[in-house]
C-alpha cells in the first residue's frame, strides 16, 4: 500500500461522514424547496468531502482569508450542493438551511458571490469558471501567494468554447497553482453529454492541450484522495484537471434507479423518503 | 451586407477616377488644422502604472492596434498577452480584480461588446470588479465595414447596470480619462482612439481638463446647443465655425461621460430656449441622443430636439472621408442638418 493510499484509508473514514451529511443538508435543502438539482448535489458529494476535508486550506470563521484554497463553483445550479458543503464546513450555519432559495436567504437557487459566504464566484453562465480562474491563478502568482485555485465545473461546459481559451491560457502561463475539476455525469438539459459535443477521450484532450489530466471514479473516495494529492504534489509547471465520473443521485438506490435526467424530479413525499434511506444506509 | 452594396453587387464597375481610398484599419483619424499627440492612451497607462503596482495591462493580440504597446514595452512583466481570446481575456482580468489587481483590458470595441458581451456582463459587471476596459475603433473610425465598426456598443453597455461608459474626444480626453478611471471603483468601459489623435478641446477651451461624469460647455452660443460626445465634439466645434460664417451661433456642450450621464448640466443648457442636437458617433438607437432625449422628457423640458448620428443599419466599406460625409457625420454634414433644422 503506498503512503498515499494509506493517507487516503485513514481519512476516508471521516471523508465518508462528510460526504454522508453533505447528501444529508443538501435532501433537506431540497425538502425545503420541493425541487433543487439534488441528483448533481448526491452526486458529486463525495468531490466536495474531499474537496473540503483533505485538499484545501481554509478558515471557517473567515472565509476571505487571504491563504485560502480559491474554489470557484462555475455550475451556479450546483449551488445547493456548495451550501451543503459550506454547511459541512461551518462556513455556512445550518440553522439557515431552510432559507434555501426562499426570499432574503443568503442561498439563492444559483451561486453568487454577492450572497453567500464561501461561494466566490457568480457562476450559472457556463464556461466562465474557467477563465476567471486563470485570472485569479495568475494573480496569486504575481502577488507569491501559494494557494490554489480550484475551479468547479460539469461536462456540459466541456461544450463551450470559452473553456477551451481557457484551457490553452492555462497551459501558456504554466498555471500550476490551477486545478479543474469535471464532474462528468454524462447529463446535460437535453439528454446525455456524450450525445451532444463530448464525444469521450476527455482526459487525452486536455493531456494534449498540456495539461496532467487524472480520470478517476467521482464517488470513491480513496480514489479522489489520490488524486487530489497528485495534482497539488506534481512538480511540473502545469495545470491540473481531474475528470470525475459520477453517478447521479449517488446514495439514494431509487432516484439512482430513476431514468437519469439533468433536473431529477423529486416527488413531494420523496423527500423524507430519500433522507430516511440515506439514514439507514449510514454505516457509522 | 448593407442594402445598398447587396443590391449593386453584381454590377460591375469601372476603374475609379479621383476616388477616395479605404486606408489601413487603424488609420489615426485625421482632423485637419489640429496638432496631434502619439499614443496617448499608452503614454497614461505607463505614467498611471509607475504610480500605481496593482495596474496591470491585458490584451488580446492587438496591443500594437490599442496602443497598449507602450505600457507593454516600459513595464512588460505587467503586461499579458492573453491570445485571440476575448472571451478568456474578460474573464482573467475579472479574476486578476477578484485577487487586488487592476486590469485594464484592451481590444476593439466590436470585440468587446459583441464577442465578449456575457463574460464583461457576469464576470465582472455583476460582481462590480475594477476591470477597465479600453476599445479601439469605436463607431464608424475604420472603413473595413460591420466586422470591425462598433456603432452600437454605447448601446450595448449602457444596459448593463454597474458599468461606467466614457467616450473620449481627443487625446486630452484620453490622457485624461485613465487616472480617472483607475480613481472610479468598479468597472468602466472606454472607447479608445488611438494612434496619432488630435488635440481638439483645450484650443476651443484652454483650461480643459477630463472629469469623470461632468458634462462641460467648450464654447457657447445663442441659436443652437450641440450636446455632443467623442469625435463629434470635435465635429460640433469646427461646425460651429462654419455656422459661425452663416451668423448661427452654435454651443456645444461635451459628454463625454455617457454612463451615469451628467443630467443637471445637460437640463440646465437644453432648457435656455435653444434648439438642441445631439451629435454621437454611433447608432441612433440607444446612444447619446435617446440618453439625453429620455432625460429631458422626465424633466419636462421640451426644446425643438434633433439628433445627428449613425443610421440604424450595417454601414458600408470605404474611406472614412467618404463615409462620415454619407452618414452626415462630417463637419460640413453637422454644419448642413443644423442649418436645415433652424
Amino acid at each position: 500500500m503506498s503512503a498515499a493510499s494509506r493517507v487516503g484509508k485513514l481519512a476516508n473514514l471521516s471523508l465518508d461522514m462528510r460526504a454522508w451529511n453533505i447528501r444529508r443538508h443538501a435532501l433537506r435543502m431540497g425538502e425545503v424547496q420541493g425541487q433543487g438539482y439534488i441528483g448533481q448535489a448526491l452526486g458529486f458529494a463525495d468531490v466536495l468531502a474531499t474537496l473540503y476535508f483533505h485538499a484545501t486550506d481554509y478558515r471557517p470563521e473567515d472565509p476571505e482569508w487571504e491563504g485560502r484554497d480559491r474554489i470557484y463553483l462555475s455550475i451556479g445550479h450546483y449551488a445547493i450542493a456548495l451550501y451543503a458543503a459550506l454547511i459541512e464546513a461551518g462556513i455556512l450555519p445550518e440553522e439557515e438551511l431552510g432559507t434555501y432559495g426562499m426570499d432574503d436567504s443568503r442561498m439563492p437557487m444559483s451561486g453568487m458571490a454577492s450572497y453567500t459566504p464561501g461561494m466566490e464566484i457568480t457562476g450559472g453562465s457556463l464556461g466562465q469558471g474557467l477563465g476567471i480562474a486563470v485570472g485569479a491563478a495568475l494573480g496569486l502568482k504575481r502577488k507569491g501567494n501559494q494557494a490554489y485555485v480550484f475551479n468547479l465545473m460539469s461536462d456540459g461546459e466541456l461544450g463551450e468554447g470559452s473553456t477551451w481559451e481557457a484551457v490553452m491560457s492555462a497551459v501558456q502561463w504554466k498555471l500550476d497553482n490551477l486545478i479543474c475539476i469535471v464532474d462528468f455525469n454524462n447529463q446535460q438539459a437535453d439528454g446525455p453529454t456524450r450525445d451532444a459535443l463530448a464525444k469521450g477521450a476527455e482526459g487525452p484532450k486536455w493531456e494534449a492541450f498540456g495539461w496532467f489530466a487524472q480520470e478517476v471514479d467521482g464517488n470513491d473516495l480513496d480514489a479522489l484522495v489520490y488524486a487530489f494529492d497528485a495534482a497539488r504534489r506534481l512538480n511540473e509547471p502545469k495545470p491540473r484537471v481531474i475528470i470525475c465520473h459520477t453517478k447521479m443521485c449517488k446514495g439514494v438506490d431509487f432516484l439512482e434507479q430513476r431514468e437519469m435526467n439533468h433536473f431529477v424530479r423529486v416527488e413531494p413525499d420523496e423527500w423524507s423518503k430519500a433522507l430516511k434511506q440515506l439514514e439507514e444506509a449510514k454505516t457509522p | 451586407m448593407t442594402l445598398a452594396s447587396m443590391q449593386r453587387k453584381y454590377e460591375p464597375r469601372t476603374l475609379p477616377q479621383g476616388k477616395a481610398a479605404t486606408s489601413a484599419m487603424i488609420a489615426s483619424l485625421a482632423a485637419e488644422g489640429y496638432e496631434t499627440v502619439s499614443a496617448p492612451f499608452g503614454h497614461a497607462l505607463t505614467k498611471l502604472g509607475k504610480a500605481n503596482e496593482k495596474v496591470v495591462g491585458l490584451s488580446a493580440d492587438l496591443a500594437k492596434y490599442t496602443d497598449l504597446h507602450v505600457f507593454a514595452k516600459a513595464m512588460p512583466d505587467r503586461f499579458y498577452q492573453m491570445g485571440m481570446a476575448e472571451q478568456l481575456m474578460f474573464s482573467a482580468a475579472a479574476g486578476l480584480a477578484k485577487e487586488g489587481f487592476m486590469p485594464f483590458a484592451t481590444t476593439y470595441a466590436v470585440f468587446a461588446s459583441r464577442r465578449a458581451y456575457d463574460f464583461i456582463a457576469m464576470a465582472i459587471a455583476e460582481e462590480n470588479l475594477s476591470v477597465k476596459i479600453a476599445c479601439a475603433l469605436p463607431g464608424l473610425t475604420t472603413g473595413y465595414g460591420p466586422s470591425h465598426q462598433a456603432t452600437e456598443d454605447l448601446a450595448i453597455f449602457r444596459g448593463l447596470p454597474n458599468m461606467t461608459i466614457i467616450d473620449p474626444c481627443d487625446a486630452c480626453d484620453v490622457a485624461g480619462m485613465v487616472p480617472a478611471m483607475a480613481a472610479h471603483a468598479g468597472p468602466v468601459y472606454a472607447r479608445l482612439l488611438r494612434g496619432q489623435v488630435p488635440k481638439v478641446l483645450t484650443r476651443h477651451k484652454t483650461d480643459y481638463r477630463f472629469e469623470l461624469g461632468k458634462a462641460q460647455l467648450i464654447r457657447d452660443g445663442k441659436d443652437v446647443v450641440i450636446v455632443s460626445t467623442g469625435l463629434m465634439t470635435m465635429r460640433a466645434l469646427d461646425a460651429a465655425q462654419v455656422l459661425a460664417g452663416d451668423r448661427v451661433s452654435a454651443a456645444v456642450l461635451h459628454v463625454p461621460t455617457i454612463k451615469p450621464l451628467d443630467v443637471k448640466t445637460i437640463l440646465a443648457e437644453a432648457a435656455k430656449g435653444r434648439l438642441v442636437v445631439t451629435a454621437e458617433n454611433h447608432s441612433l438607437n440607444g446612444g447619446l441622443g435617446e440618453a439625453v432625449a429620455k432625460e429631458l422628457m422626465l424633466a419636462g423640458v421640451h426644446p425643438p430636439f434633433r439628433m445627428i448620428g449613425l443610421p440604424d443599419q450595417f454601414l458600408e466599406a470605404g474611406a472614412l472621408p467618404t463615409l462620415h460625409d454619407l452618414y452626415g457625420i462630417s463637419t460640413h454634414g453637422v454644419a448642413r442638418q443644423i442649418k436645415q433644422w433652424l
